[in-house]
């Protein structure tokens, strides 16, 4: 069984066993717009919760993006470097950011479920 | 104070566009389909682009009106032909930007297309210098529509007949349905296309008509997008009071004719940066890879020297990678000078090249 939850700077993150893998959320995209840069954290490195890990630009702006818990990279998605507008196509899956090995699982305890996900996001955009 | 709105704001909303505030105005930023695919469409077929926000400044009278707007902008407009327009600048004493325009030749005198944030400021400053000797209409009772992109000259024509036989940087009076309509060609794209002013309670209809032709709404961003790449100035950006046409690298707008007499606001300054040279100049910047550089980037040398700062920085949709344009002293001005720009904390490698980034080839179709 995995388990998806949700950050309120609007990350998803999927835990496999001790690996999470992270990404941002589709209702983030539809804020961003058309995403035309992605970076990524080094492999091996260590982030922390709530740390930066990442910097995603759109035509617009750019932004910050976070870690919703702690761990160490494991994989990251070379894909969307390569080609940034695969997050506006399918940010909930395919087009994830990084995978980590997470430490401290209670750390997810502190995320949102969907449906509080869902709810953060209507009010914060309104 | 409250926030202007267009005439077009209804139709923005019916088309799901995503409003900011830009100069006092509600203006759309984009529409539901996003800056890549509107900046594309542009390109490929027709975008139409409220620009309504902007200044339509007439200024009314004949010889001693294009002598006395001689001594304001290093233009030769007593030779302006009817209806031709020209690109110029509203200049302090020390020849800083506090506008840049485009005026036209019109049949009763002149007018000057003004940029939104700029207009109110600039018609105060000429009304001044022109010691309210003329009749001086800053109208907000006219919309102004640019339709841009390949295409557009066909979807224009089949409502206005005739826009097909106007040059670049030029324009005329039109008619349709009894509205008194002045169409020039021009725009801030990079491609083909016009700027239609016509009145406030017709604008609506009109523009609605051009999406009835298959001509697609375009928001702010895109045109952003779009004129960068085409190497075009922004003020606020590359364009201030602190900047000079010289050193935008904008000595092109420049009348030789005027330089030689003098004679005009800022002509000193001007005068003595063509015979000198300037510090800092305006340069197009390609920056390696995918990184982006936005406004306030700073630029460096290959000896870690500061040596500039980026203006406008964005994607180019048509470049397919980045673009950006800022200043830097001109001894690293040359094309293909190596530079550095600082992103996040790290230096990226990039490249001066020249302008524009997109440069299309304006051949018509063979049949």
């Amino acid at each position: 069984m995995s388990e998806i939850k949700y950050s309120k700077e609007h990350e998803w993150i999927k835990l496999e066993g001790d690996i999470a893998t992270i990404g941002i959320t589709k209702h983030a995209t539809e804020m961003l717009g058309d995403i035309v840069f992605t970076e990524l954290p080094e492999k091996g490195s260590n982030v922390e919760k709530d740390g930066t890990a990442g910097v995603v630009e759109s035509t617009k702006a750019a932004s910050d993006v976070y870690t919703p818990v702690s761990g160490e990279v494991v994989d990251l998605n070379q894909s969307i470097v390569d080609d940034p507008s695969k997050i506006n196509q399918d940010p909930e899956n395919s087009a994830w950011f990084f995978k980590l090995k997470i430490k401290d699982k209670s750390e997810m305890d502190t995320l949102m479920n969907k449906d509080e996900y869902d709810k953060f996001a209507k009010e914060s955009s309104a | 104070m409250d926030t202007k709105k267009t005439s077009l704001y209804q139709l923005h909303q019916d088309s799901k566009a995503k409003f900011v505030e830009f100069a006092g105005y509600q203006m759309p930023i984009q529409y539901s389909e996003g800056i890549v695919e509107e900046h594309r469409f542009t390109r490929n077929h027709s975008g139409i682009f409220d620009v309504s926000h902007m200044g339509q400044l007439f200024i009314y009278g004949q010889e001693d009106l294009a002598d006395d707007l001689e001594r304001i902008f290093p233009l030769d407009l007593k030779n302006l032909k009817l209806n031709h327009s020209k690109y110029s600048f509203l200049m302090s004493d020390n020849a800083g930007i506090y506008d840049d325009l485009i005026i036209t030749k019109i049949k009763d005198g002149f007018l000057i297309i003004l940029n939104a944030a700029c207009k109110e400021n600039d018609f105060k400053i000429l009304k001044e210098l022109l010691n309210d000797k003329y009749k001086m209409i800053l109208d907000e009772e006219r919309s102004l529509i640019a339709i841009q992109g390949p295409k557009s000259v066909e979807i224009l024509k089949s409502v206005i007949r005739g826009v097909e036989n106007l040059n670049f940087m030029s324009g005329n009076w039109f008619t349709l349905d009894d509205h008194n309509i002045y169409v020039t060609r021009s725009g801030y794209t990079g491609e083909d296309g016009f700027e239609v002013s016509l009145t406030n309670e017709f604008a609506d209809g009109f523009t609605r008509r051009l999406i009835d032709k298959g001509a697609k709404l375009i928001g702010l961003g895109a045109r952003d997008t779009l004129r960068l790449e085409a190497g075009l100035c922004l003020y606020g950006h590359e364009l201030s009071k602190d900047k000079t046409p010289v050193e935008a690298n904008l000595k092109w707008a420049i009348s030789k004719e005027r330089i030689l007499k003098g004679n005009f606001i800022g002509s000193d300054i001007i005068t003595k940066q063509l015979n000198n040279g300037v510090s800092k100049i305006r340069v197009g910047i390609k920056p390696e890879g995918r990184i982006i550089a936005r406004e306030k980037t700073k630029i460096y040398n290959e000896s870690n020297l500061e040596i500039g700062e980026i203006t406008s920085g964005t994607f180019g949709p048509s470049v397919n990678g980045p673009v950006a344009m800022g200043y830097v002293e001109n001894e690293f001005s040359k094309k293909n000078t190596k530079i550095f720009l600082e992103v996040r904390g790290k230096k990226h490698p990039a490249t001066i090249c020249s302008l524009p980034f997109y440069k299309k080839s304006y051949v018509k179709g063979v049949n």
